[in-house]
């Protein structure tokens, strides 16, 4: 184990307390910092959803003035998915990829700290709008123009918050191209790799196509602010509705790079906790790659009801309603994979399998919103609401929840306690039902997004919502419990620690050494890799 | 610094760094004062420049520890195919945000002017908005924003341009070959010349834009066609400027012998990227002053 003597003379040599994480170049202190990043950012943004889940209680204004609110619903939004999902799955990425490939660390370590510690800067400027003259922004998490515009000294500050968040994700997503292309262990060919690993390859690649265009988007609507441009201005022969085709070009692979790497962490979990190599291997991949190109040519079904030629409106129907297919084989697979396997429902299985029906259920819900007539009557209420909180909260952060469970025993060297475990999945799954599912209903009868009161009718649901919110937002404490109890200590895990578990990862002690694989591993390791046979 | 990064038997592996929280710091100062000076708050601009100061430093700093790590020969193989993927995709990114204006331009040509002037199914946005439009390009939209202005013809200066920027690829390929037969003196100039042919860019694209400013009434707030023309060029010019600095810092390295016909990425990652402002420049040509 000449590795391990390595690496403990090494540990010796870097800088001890906060000088440490602040000049790390190590992926697993760096991906440590993400995970925790994230996960305060979780509950800074959980926060801002208790509080209009709370003034949603009742009809009428209660707690706030609706300008908060809007600010509320804005922040909520940014800060859930550039802080929280986001640097979550880039965490897991920075942990799991370079253990999964059998690499010592990522390809540019440097540049990896850089992309972590843009992130906090970049939450200070956007957060610090709360304590501005006029407020944080609230136009909504997508900032469209015009509304966008009225914002006051809090404008810049987001756009520039905004652009610092893109080159954070541009360069860790550039590391991570880098790493699988060039640090994989000898015999480990690209369709050899783990899922996990497969999914960040094509989410990195999502990131860098989209992240500049977003940056452009934002840069349009400063330049149109102060510099007196036309971009958004039809007086001047530009249109707001640009800036719409513009976001969304960048948002809706966003919204898949917050998903395919959800599906990497269920395509390792489900074969684990099934005892079987994953059902479909090669066409997993093949989905994953299909999704990430539709998701270039479909971003106009967020915009049915603005007023686009009737052509275009059938196109991005069609081309949206395509990703069903893809998606379909992946569910397929997952369950296939769990066909005549021998089940056990650890938590991580548990959440796998929340993501797989609930996750389903929000991919239905998507099906629903790219038929134009139909999205005609659901734009802009609550079944939209309920449609992408399925998809992000059941899906991506079941996932992320699940993927935390399944490698935390590997990270700390501990197992976790899995009763304490099972109650946050219960609660949290039952939880996030009550307070999303109603949310369709609320939806459909006609009840607005993004409107701090509403018509007395609907009291009752919205009750329900707010109430499986409270749950679902103190539920999350029995997590932060789970973590901080197994980090500290609890039954010794074992190299491999779920007995069903394959991959390079499980090879190496837990916790694992600094460097993770200073030689690289044997290549009958790789060659026994579960998924394929030859 | 000796110390500065460690290899195993294999692979290299830096050790902590204090650059990219000095980066950061930098930005989020630049951020703070860009953001404060857009608000009319005076501190602004001399948080905004001491943001700038702060990230020069980091990169030299950061590049000088690169450098010195390069030539001590601390890099292996895989070290350079990491860099060179790192560089691809980052001109990628690049391509991207240039992607994201040129969108902007097509559908404001495209679709934007016709649908103001009636067309399709906005019939109604033209009689009760815009009533009489005609659609043109080039155009500062239905309420003539900025007044009547001259547009840009793409003989003169562009025309000049477009020849400057063609031949400095030439002449850096020709910088190249010269390194590779080691012939320093031939790298040096055309090397030179490279940089001349930058700086010579970015001056004629200065007195262009002063004479669109002075003379032809176009100015950033002239409509749509002011917005696409002085946000695409300037893009790109903003580009070129930092890329004649990245080639004059690849000059300075050439003189003082830092490459070898074998080693040289530094001096490929700075061609690639001069070639991709290059390339946006051949379809601003073609597009924004032609077309």
């Amino acid at each position: 184990m000449s590795t391990v003597a390595v690496a403990h003379e090494h540990h010796a040599e870097h800088p001890r307390g906060i000088w440490r994480w602040i000049t790390t170049t190590n992926h697993k202190d760096i991906g440590t910092l993400y995970l925790c990043f994230s996960l305060l950012m979780f509950f800074v943004g959980g926060a801002f959803a208790m509080l209009i889940r709370a003034e949603l209680f009742t009809p009428g204004m209660q707690l706030m003035d609706p300008l908060f609110f809007n600010e509320m619903t804005t922040l909520h939004g940014l800060v859930m998915i550039f802080g929280a999902i986001m640097p979550a799955f880039v965490g897991l990425a920075n942990w799991m990829i370079p253990m999964m490939i059998g690499a010592p660390d990522m390809a540019l370590p440097r540049m990896n700290n850089w992309s972590f510690w843009i992130l906090p800067f970049a939450m200070l400027l956007l957060l610090s709008t709360l304590f501005m003259p006029g407020g944080a922004p609230a136009g909504g998490w997508t900032m469209y123009p015009p509304l966008m515009l009225q914002t006051g000294i809090a404008f810049p500050f987001t756009i520039f918050a905004i652009h610092l968040m893109g080159i954070s994700s541009v360069m860790g997503a550039i590391n991570i191209i880098a790493t699988i292309l060039n640090l994989r262990a000898p015999g480990m060919s690209l369709m050899k790799m783990p899922m996990f690993v497969w999914s960040w390859l094509i989410t990195a690649y999502l990131l860098i196509a989209v992240m500049p265009v977003l940056a452009g988007a934002v840069t349009m609507e400063l330049m149109d602010k102060y510099f007196g441009t036309s971009f958004f201005n039809a007086a001047g022969g530009g249109d707001p509705i640009l800036y719409q085709h513009v976001f969304w070009f960048f948002g809706h692979p966003e919204v898949y790079i917050m998903i395919l790497p959800a599906f990497g962490i269920i395509s390792e979990i489900i074969p684990t906790f099934s005892r079987k190599p994953l059902f479909g291997y090669s066409s997993m991949v093949y989905a994953i790659a299909s999704i990430a190109f539709l998701s270039f040519i479909v971003w106009a079904h967020h915009m049915f009801t603005v007023g686009m030629p009737l052509a275009a409106d059938l196109f991005f129907m069609f081309s949206t309603m395509l990703i069903a297919v893809p998606t379909g084989v992946k569910v397929f697979n997952w369950t296939a994979t769990m066909w005549r396997g021998s089940l056990s429902f650890e938590t991580p299985m548990l959440f796998a399998i929340a993501f797989l029906f609930l996750f389903t259920i929000g991919g239905f819900s998507g099906v629903m919103l790219a038929l134009v007539p139909a999205d005609w009557q659901y734009h802009q209420t609550y079944f939209v609401v309920a449609h992408f909180h399925y998809v992000l909260v059941t899906g991506a952060a079941f996932a992320i929840m699940g993927g935390v469970y399944y490698w935390l025993p590997k990270w700390t060297g501990h197992m976790y306690n899995e009763k304490l475990a099972k109650t946050h999945f219960w609660l949290t799954a039952i939880s996030a039902n009550v307070l999303y599912f109603p949310m369709h209903f609320l939806g459909l009868a006609g009840m607005p997004r993004r409107i701090p009161d509403y018509p007395v009718q609907f009291t009752d649901l919205n009750q329900i919502v707010s109430i499986g919110g409270f749950v679902f937002g103190a539920s999350q404490l029995l997590f932060v419990a789970c973590i901080i109890l197994c980090v500290r200590g609890g039954k010794k895990a074992e190299a491999r620690v779920w007995e069903g578990a394959h991959g390079l990862e499980w090879t190496l002690p837990s916790p694992p050494p600094y460097h993770s694989f200073t030689e690289p591993p044997a290549p009958n390791l790789i060659w026994a890799h579960p998924y394929r046979n030859d | 610094m000796s110390a500065e990064a460690h290899a195993g038997n294999r692979y290299y592996i830096p050790n902590g760094t204090h650059w990219p929280i000095i980066g950061s710091v930098g930005l989020f100062t630049t951020a703070v004062g860009a953001a404060t000076w857009l608000e009319d708050m005076d501190f602004g601009k001399y948080l905004f420049v001491l943001g700038l100061l702060i990230l020069f430093g980091m990169m030299f700093g950061w590049f000088g520890t690169v450098i010195r790590e390069s030539l001590s020969g601390t890099y292996n193989t895989q070290v350079d195919r990491s860099f060179r993927w790192g560089m691809t995709f980052f001109i990628f990114s690049e391509v991207m945000f240039f992607g994201a204006f040129f969108g902007a331009l097509f559908y404001a040509r495209v679709f934007v002017q016709p649908w103001l002037g009636g067309a399709s199914n906005s019939l109604f946005t033209n009689l009760l908005l815009w009533k009489g439009y005609e659609p043109t390009w080039p155009s500062n939209g239905p309420a003539g924003l900025g007044g009547a202005f001259e547009a840009m013809k793409p003989l003169g200066i562009p025309a000049l341009n477009t020849l400057i920027l063609l031949s400095s690829g030439l002449t850096v390929t020709l910088a190249h070959w010269s390194l590779k037969e080691d012939n320093r003196k031939k790298l040096i100039f055309f090397l030179s010349l490279t940089v001349i042919l930058g700086f010579s860019f970015v001056v004629l694209q200065a007195h262009e834009y002063i004479h669109a400013y002075t003379e032809q009434n176009l100015t950033l707030g002239s409509g749509i066609y002011g917005t696409t023309f002085f946000m695409l060029t300037g893009f790109h010019g903003l580009h070129v400027t930092i890329g004649a600095i990245m080639l004059t810092v690849i000059l300075v390295r050439a003189i003082r012998g830092h490459f070898t016909p074998q080693n040289h990425f530094a001096f490929e990652a700075v061609t690639w990227y001069w070639h991709f402002v290059d390339v946006v420049w051949l379809g601003l040509y073609i597009f924004v002053y032609w077309l």
